[in-house]
């Protein structure tokens, strides 16, 4: 492969990696540090990248839009949008025990998905969303404007990066790591498991919504297809468990090594003869199931595992 | 400070409680024994809000908190610890006790993440009130352990300390004795009595040996089969043939409580 190629397909790596590195940060504050086991991922990506993908687009005529907004807002719309309906999932689900939450994310996710299928008028059902703008689109062209797009990404993944963080080492998050522990002493001990689980959902749900929106600037279409659970959901949970659940640094790190992984096997699989080559995608899931199996086995807490944050405060 | 006013739960067709009605005294420290299956514990998650009763009024301090949610009653002042250590495992030792103590400005979303500063003063309390809790335990060398890594009875002495952190009106103690060495039972025991004597701490506790309830308490409650059967001193219900009979079911023995 020549030199430029293999520049860009870092390029395209990265950004990808970064869209995952945010909801690997997002699943952090929902499972990591909450206990909340969301397994519709999928759903909350999709809400954000549709709403942001109709909110930036020019009028087609074909679906719900026209509004033409500049990307900084379309994604600050995602962020809304997403976090919006996962306010009002949580304030259904959010009582249910773990395994029975997950049950019903993935529900929620399935209706979500057949909703961007069959509502035409508003996403252009399976045909989907074309000609979907990139920021700096004035003044980048053809390829260069992936090295902007992976600047723009990654700016966001520590904006994200600072704020999970702040969250992880505050007093909030301490008390939201004890409610996942034991959620019966956690209120026994004054704190209001419902609010807290319901903030946690929100925030990660807005931070999914936001990663939606930036694969849909990225790719520049978007169909119901961007929101298949094998990619979405099941990855960045493969991804969260391989880095360090409840540490940020391991969400990101967990992030970025599994999706080298998942991108390189496919130059492998490529490769293969025919008949194996078309079962490739299924080659390659099972890859990564099995080297999940092998994380969980030898290294449950992860590459990174959870620590406690040091306490702070001014000391004067 | 805590009224009972007959309180009954049941458990399917199971009543594990049945119309109690009973007191525990402010500045008191009081013991509630009783058989195994007599409703210790499952009165304790009535007045602690973990179980709604199926009907009858808990009051606290003279107000109604039957319709109160756990985490309510623990903003009132009300305490517990639990028969089986209810540990935030993840967390260390030092964690678990700040992570049950109050805090308003360091749990708001965006203090936490715009405006540190606003819990920095309250969070310095918490971590003071944290250390000298540690202290007052003796907790000090395992402060960074992982509270699911301790042994029984240090968690029962986590325990203990993450009710002290709220500084609560009232603690329920619920079998602090079980799993814990002598010696550190009457360290323990010197601390309630300190603790009672000191703040002007109330205390009630489930307890099943009664030498201990007798060090500790002057007034014991006696539950048999879901109700009151008897209150007085420890000696007074030692004598009383209706608690032999309940613990031991009657018959001509000798009984050796």
């Amino acid at each position: 492969m020549e030199l430029t190629g293999l520049f860009f397909y870092i390029v395209s790596l990265l950004i990808l990696g970064g869209i995952y590195a945010l909801l690997c940060l997002a699943l952090n504050v929902q499972w990591g540090m909450g206990g909340l086991f969301n397994a519709g991922i999928a759903g909350f990506y999709g809400v954000g990248a549709y709403t942001s993908a109709i909110l930036t687009t020019a009028a087609s005529g074909r679906h719900l839009g026209g509004f033409s907004m500049p990307v900084p807002m379309g994604l600050v719309g995602a962020a809304i949008v997403a976090g919006v309906t996962g306010w009002a999932v949580a304030r259904i689900c959010v009582r249910l025990k773990s395994d029975y939450l997950a049950m019903a994310s993935i529900g929620i996710a399935e209706i979500l998905r057949l909703v961007f299928v069959n509502e035409s008028w508003l996403t252009n059902g399976s045909l989907g969303v074309s000609r979907i703008p990139r920021p700096f689109a004035d003044f980048t062209t053809g390829r260069m404007s992936d090295v902007a797009f992976l600047g723009f990404v990654w700016v966001i993944v520590l904006l994200v990066y600072v704020a999970t963080t702040r969250l992880y080492d505050s007093p909030w998050g301490r008390s939201l790591r004890a409610i996942r522990d034991n959620e019966t002493s956690a209120s026994a001990a004054g704190k209001n498991v419902e609010k807290f689980r319901v903030q946690t959902f929100v925030i990660g749900c807005a931070v999914m919504g936001i990663a939606g929106g930036l694969s849909a600037h990225y790719f520049r279409f978007l169909s119901p297809t961007a929101t298949d659970p094998l990619l979405t959901t099941f990855l960045v949970w493969v991804m969260l468990m391989a880095g360090g659940s409840g540490n940020n640094r391991g969400a990101i790190l967990g992030a970025l090594s599994i999706w080298t992984i998942w991108s390189v096997t496919e130059i492998f699989t490529n490769r293969l003869p025919p008949e194996w080559a078309t079962r490739s995608s299924f080659i390659r899931m099972l890859l990564v199931g099995l080297l999940l199996q092998v994380v969980l086995q030898r290294f449950r807490a992860g590459l990174l595992p959870e620590k406690s944050p040091p306490v702070r405060f001014r000391k004067d | 400070m805590i009224r009972l006013d007959e309180i009954c739960v049941d458990f399917g067709g199971l009543r594990a409680v049945d119309h109690a009605s009973f007191e525990i005294g402010a500045g008191r420290i009081t013991g509630l024994i009783g058989p195994n299956g007599a409703g210790k514990t499952t009165a304790f998650n009535v007045i602690a809000g973990a179980i709604w009763p199926s009907s009858g009024r808990v009051f606290f301090d003279g107000r109604d908190v039957t319709a109160l949610k756990p985490y309510q009653r623990a903003e009132a002042g009300l305490a517990r610890t639990f028969q089986i250590p209810h540990e935030f495992a993840q967390l260390s030792v030092l964690e678990n006790l700040m992570a049950s103590a109050s805090a308003p400005r360091g749990e708001n979303v965006l203090n936490v993440i715009f405006r540190r500063g606003r819990y920095s003063a309250e969070e310095r309390a918490i971590y003071e009130t944290a250390r000298e809790t540690v202290r007052l335990l003796e907790l000090e060398h395992v402060i960074d352990e992982k509270a699911g890594n301790l042994s029984g009875g240090q968690k029962k002495l986590v325990e203990l300390g993450r009710a002290l952190m709220r500084d609560p009106k009232i603690i329920l103690l619920d079998e602090i004795g079980a799993g814990i060495n002598r010696t550190l039972l009457g360290k323990l025991a010197d601390k309630i009595l300190m603790l009672n004597a000191e703040r002007g701490l109330t205390f009630c506790l489930i307890e099943h040996d009664l030498d201990y309830v007798s060090k500790l308490c002057d007034h014991v409650l006696v539950m048999a089969q879901g109700s009151l059967l008897t209150e007085g001193t420890v000696d007074a219900v030692r004598q009383d043939e209706r608690v032999i009979e309940a613990y031991f079911g009657g018959g001509k023995y000798e009984a050796q409580l």
